[in-house]
């Protein structure tokens, strides 16, 4: 068997049985990433000789038996929007292309603890504002399972790593289906905790109240694994939580027998493609098969989430990007005669146009006269989008629907209308709005043998039976 | 009903983004904000009297913590990425004509 068929879990097992070194796990990887990166452009950074320096390290400690976790010795891929100490941090921008942070995010910090090795930063789409990766300052990302294809955002370049087997598993960051979306059209494992669950702390910033980190994997057991290895308690993220509950591994029980699981007919309405349909809705049936209830529900305020998601996503985005002004890191413009003109002329040159249409929207719903119009309207929108849920969660445990309505569109389509891009995150993005945990599993292929995704929605807190259902339709789907 | 959005709008904008929009930008960005606010206007439609903002999801308040210092002397490493450095300090281009 060659080394990358296995999962983290299962390479982690055989490196402290002694079958395989940490060393020759990170040399494979590095083997794909030479057969493949050209075509693929999966990172904008790789530190081969730092992965083997580090990889030396953890053998030692596996070796010592003071590593005994899960993923010792697992090569991992970090979005490029999360604080690498000593590895350059770009979150795919000009304005960052020569910032290296002096220190790490702390679930990069957590990862390394549990013996991760880390191999490279993921290419994404320039400040995780985008769905398909093709707003990179470097260059767009191929889907592996066909390159003339995105493999989505705005992780798509953790999601295709782990797809292609240039890593065993990556970390994400999803801030309106960024985690879920990618893993969805490149076939791989996805999932966006509870708000606070990981710690933000060295997450670039693009939407504070929605941001979370999340693991990309080649299963639910890896999946499940990573989580429970990256959530802490931080004191230095003033909204992180104190869950005791973390202890996610355990919920990887093969059992859905009277889960109550709501399907929201108004997910699954025009727009949404036929094959999707079909593959969603039969997944559906394999849970039904295992003993769980489904039932059809009436969500309600799904059309509200987009926009309410967008003016309050942009809102910050342009407060937090306010600090990439060329005086402390980042890119300097050349000749500015003055610091006024220097800040922007600096952000004009270093900000792609995504980006700037962002800034520039969020500045306005936050102006004078326009704030309570705009931005208090849809922070009213979204207190109703979460009672909607809270209503739906008092009758079911889980909630089932698409992750996108289409597999992953071809490469060039999404960015001429940015308005019809935005739409795409129509199933995903109510879900941040609300804090909630969700994670998207394969469930299938269309036609052209693009990947199709099943998302299961928890309420907040509820990893563990969305990781235990997850976990039961891995184990009972066709071709398993 | 359809937002137009004026140059004065798309230069006040551009101040509070601290952004120098070519003319060809500021054409694209008047159009762009344009069908966005028309698309955002849809949240009129919701009746949300009585509704209060909701800026967090959880019942967290007042998160503090002892004031101490806990991370050592980084300077040297923070000035690493700086665009202009001297004498241990930020240099940025003349701020008083």
């Amino acid at each position: 068997m060659n080394i990358l068929d296995y999962t983290a879990v299962e390479l982690s097992d055989r490196i402290k049985k002694g079958e395989i070194k940490v060393a020759e796990a990170v040399e494979a990887v590095f083997a794909r990433i030479d057969e493949q990166e050209e075509t693929l452009n999966c990172y904008i950074t790789l530190e081969k000789e730092k992965a083997l320096a580090r990889a030396g390290e953890v053998q030692k400690q596996i070796d010592e038996g003071t590593l005994t976790g899960p993923l010792a010795g697992v090569p991992f891929a970090i979005k490029d929007n999360l604080c690498t100490e000593g590895i350059r941090t770009t979150c795919a921008s000009k304005i960052l292309s020569n910032f290296v942070p002096a220190y790490s995010a702390e679930a990069v910090a957590n990862l390394e603890r549990a013996g991760a090795v880390i191999i490279g930063k993921t290419n994404m789409d320039e400040f995780a504002m985008g769905s398909t990766t093709e707003t990179s300052y470097f260059g767009d990302t191929r889907n592996p399972k066909d390159t003339e294809h995105v493999p989505g955002g705005s992780s798509g370049g953790s999601a295709a790593a782990v797809a292609a087997g240039e890593c065993f598993a990556a970390l994400g960051s999803d801030t309106g289906g960024s985690i879920r979306q990618p893993a969805s059209h490149c076939g791989v494992v996805g999932m966006k905790p509870t708000y606070g669950t990981v710690s933000r702390y060295g997450l670039v910033a693009y939407a504070s109240s929605l941001d979370q980190i999340g693991p990309l994997t080649k299963d639910v057991t890896d999946c499940a694994a990573v989580l429970e290895a990256i959530a802490s308690h931080d004191a230095k993220d003033s909204t992180s939580m104190m869950r005791e509950d973390t202890d996610f591994t355990l919920a990887l029980v093969k059992d859905v027998k009277g889960m109550r699981i709501g399907i929201p007919k108004d997910y699954f309405t025009e727009g949404l493609d036929s094959e999707v349909k079909e593959a969603v809705l039969a997944a559906a049936k394999v849970l039904e098969a295992q003993g769980a209830v489904l039932e059809e529900f009436d969500l309600s305020l799904v059309e509200y989430a987009i926009p309410a998601y967008y003016t309050i996503a942009m809102a910050e985005a342009s407060s937090n990007l306010e600090r990439f002004d060329g005086v402390k890191y980042g890119y300097r413009t050349e000749d500015a005669k003055d610091l006024h003109a220097m800040y922007k002329k600096s952000r004009s040159e270093g900000f792609g146009a995504e980006v700037k249409r962002r800034i520039m929207l969020g500045s306005f719903v936050l102006s004078s006269g326009y704030y309570d119009a705009y931005y208090l309207k849809a922070l009213k929108a979204k207190a109703l989008i979460k009672k909607a849920f809270d209503h739906a969660f008092a009758k079911y445990d889980l909630i089932l629907g698409p992750v996108a309505p289409t597999t992953a569109p071809k490469l060039g389509e999404s960015l001429s209308d940015p308005l019809k891009m935005y739409l795409s995150d129509i199933y995903t993005i109510a879900v941040n709005l609300a804090g909630l945990p969700a994670i998207s599993v394969p469930c299938g292929e269309d036609k052209k043998g693009l990947p199709i995704g099943l998302q299961l929605i928890g309420d907040c807190f509820a990893e563990k039976k969305l990781i235990q259902a997850a976990y039961t339709y891995e184990q009972c789907k066709e071709g398993n | 009903m359809a937002n137009i959005i004026d140059d004065a709008t798309i230069d006040y904008v551009g101040i509070l983004a601290k952004l120098a929009l070519s003319d060809e930008e500021k054409e694209q960005a008047k159009k762009d904000m344009g069908r966005m606010l028309d698309y955002i206007d849809k949240l009129g439609e919701l009746d949300t009297e009585g509704v209060e903002p909701m800026t967090h999801l959880f019942p967290v308040q007042n998160v503090f913590r002892e004031d101490v210092v806990t991370n050592g002397d980084d300077r040297d490493s923070m000035l690493k990425n700086a665009p202009g450095e001297k004498n241990g300090m930020f240099v940025v281009p003349k701020t008083i004509g």
